[in-house]
């Protein structure tokens, strides 16, 4: 196993977009940058002068084909690093990040062990992040993997990429994008109004025959419940990749 | 290190943590940071919990203190019965060692309180852990005779592995866990037993941990054939393989 260093970077901010009152993503042009998967992440570093230095992890939002690298990051009140992001960083500022970092929680188009299998998400919150690059490099590939997006959001203008999560998925039928809100559903709402819970699952998976993959990102008990109820209708645990979105501190 | 009376001269990242701190009241704080040419974020300052004293002497360079306890796993929680756990030690020795739920808990039992360094960035000071002593269960084997195994690799339900050195498990330094606080460690962390080696970042620290395998040579449990760092020692930030 080689063991070249990750090297800390300096990347740039190009670009800052508001996702949600709470959401932004910084698009940045990171020049060493070699590539990643979708689904990775990389180490942000934040320094003060007396050489204080706080760290904190994001999952890279962009698919591996852009040039630059997206990091969307949601604002923890009463967070370290997450507040430096969203309310001090503008374009044209630095920051240092090293990755790309996680080789587990990761999918690609061009992986030959998919056998076409289908594609089982399930995002809550800002858990979508690593889920949006899978969908984002999944358009990009041309291949026409079935996929099914779940994602649980609190409110509606709380949902992240849903422009383009609804644009993506009108112009695809083997993508299909199920929302659920579980605080408060606005009138006409189409989608799910509860947290995610083992009915909701055996409406919307993929039957275990059709051997999908499955990838679950969000708060513990969503990512919890999501795993427990998928191997008891019939998920094999080896299917299951689960990583966790905790506001610990951000 | 005979460099303590120049403590400017030394990078960040090599000093012991308690060096810099005490540097950072001095006048040379800022002459050093150009030393190093590490990148200043404007306006970013540590807060007053990062700078009191607990902080800054338990709290490994690049970690934030949670009172939570985030759960962290690739894969789904597995949940074995009882009465089919079984904990073995096998590999290199005369005999394999084995006991059940029943068994293990007869064993003798020690209650510690720890640190313990999350490789994702979280550390959680004073944590209360009861459970087996790794010397307690090598006493039977006589490791002495067997110069040959210099690791271990423990396994777990669910498939997950990490590898350790020997050394790194004997001497006080590691336990098989049963309670947390005082109570059944739930299956999110890593019950009904997981490995505890709170000197080394928490991912080797194996949860549904089931027995350990004696090596002659090292190798890769899962994260470190991930590019995770093969020893994890987070006071040298070991995160990653080449850190």
């Amino acid at each position: 196993m080689a063991t070249r260093q990750l090297k800390w970077q300096l990347a740039k901010v190009v670009e800052i977009r508001k996702e949600t009152p709470t959401v932004k993503s910084f698009i940045l042009d990171v020049p060493d940058w070699t590539t990643h998967l979708a689904g990775q992440h990389v180490d942000v570093r934040l320094m003060a002068a007396d050489g204080y230095q706080a760290q904190r992890s994001y999952s890279i939002a962009s698919p591996p084909e852009v040039t630059h690298l997206m990091l969307t990051v949601e604002r923890i009140e009463d967070g370290e690093v997450s507040p430096y992001l969203t309310d001090e960083l503008r374009v044209g500022d630095r920051i240092e990040l090293r990755g790309p970092i996680g080789g587990y929680f990761v999918w690609s188009a061009f992986d030959d062990k998919n056998d076409d299998s289908p594609l089982f998400l399930v995002a809550g919150g800002s858990g979508i992040v690593p889920l949006m690059a899978m969908i984002r490099h999944r358009a990009n590939s041309g291949k026409k993997v079935p996929t099914r997006l779940l994602y649980s959001s609190a409110y509606q203008e709380e949902i992240i990429y849903r422009q383009e999560l609804d644009h993506i998925s009108a112009n695809d039928s083997s993508l299909r994008v199920i929302y659920t809100l579980t605080k408060r559903q606005p009138l006409n709402w189409q989608g799910y109004g509860r947290r995610i819970d083992r009915p909701m699952l055996a409406d919307t998976i993929w039957q275990p025959a059709e051997k999908p993959r499955a990838f679950t990102c969000g708060p513990t008990r969503l990512v919890e419940a999501v795993a427990n109820c998928l191997q008891e209708l019939g998920y094999k645990p080896e299917s299951i990749k689960t990583e966790r979105f905790g506001p610990t501190g951000g | 290190m005979g460099i303590s009376e120049a403590p400017w001269k030394q990078p960040y990242h090599s000093r012991a943590p308690t060096e810099g701190i005490a540097s950072q009241q001095s006048a040379g704080t800022i002459f050093e940071v150009f030393m190093t040419s590490q990148f200043i974020s404007p306006g970013f300052k540590r807060r007053a919990r990062e700078a009191d004293s607990a902080f800054k002497e338990r709290i490994p360079p690049g970690q934030y203190e949670t009172k939570d306890f985030p759960v962290l796993s690739a894969g789904p929680t597995p949940r074995t019965p009882l009465d089919q756990w079984k904990f073995s030690i096998y590999g290199g020795i005369a005999e394999d060692l084995k006991w059940t739920w029943d068994e293990f808990l007869r064993l003798p039992r020690e209650t510690v309180t720890v640190d313990i360094h999350c490789v994702t960035k979280w550390s959680k000071l004073d944590t209360v852990w009861t459970g087996v002593s790794v010397d307690t269960l090598l006493k039977e084997v006589n490791l002495e005779a067997q110069s040959g195994i210099g690791y271990l690799i423990a396994f777990c339900d669910g498939g997950y592995t990490t590898n350790l050195p020997l050394p790194d498990v004997r001497g006080g330094k590691a336990w098989i866990a049963y309670e947390y606080d005082g109570k059944p460690i739930t299956p999110e962390h890593g019950g009904p037993a997981r490995l505890l080696v709170p000197h080394l970042y928490f991912w080797k620290s194996a949860k549904w941990v089931r027995g350990l395998k004696l090596v002659a040579q090292n190798k890769a449990g899962f994260w470190e054939s991930l590019g995770y760092h093969d020893y994890g020692d987070p006071w040298k930030e070991q995160r990653y393989a080449g850190d």
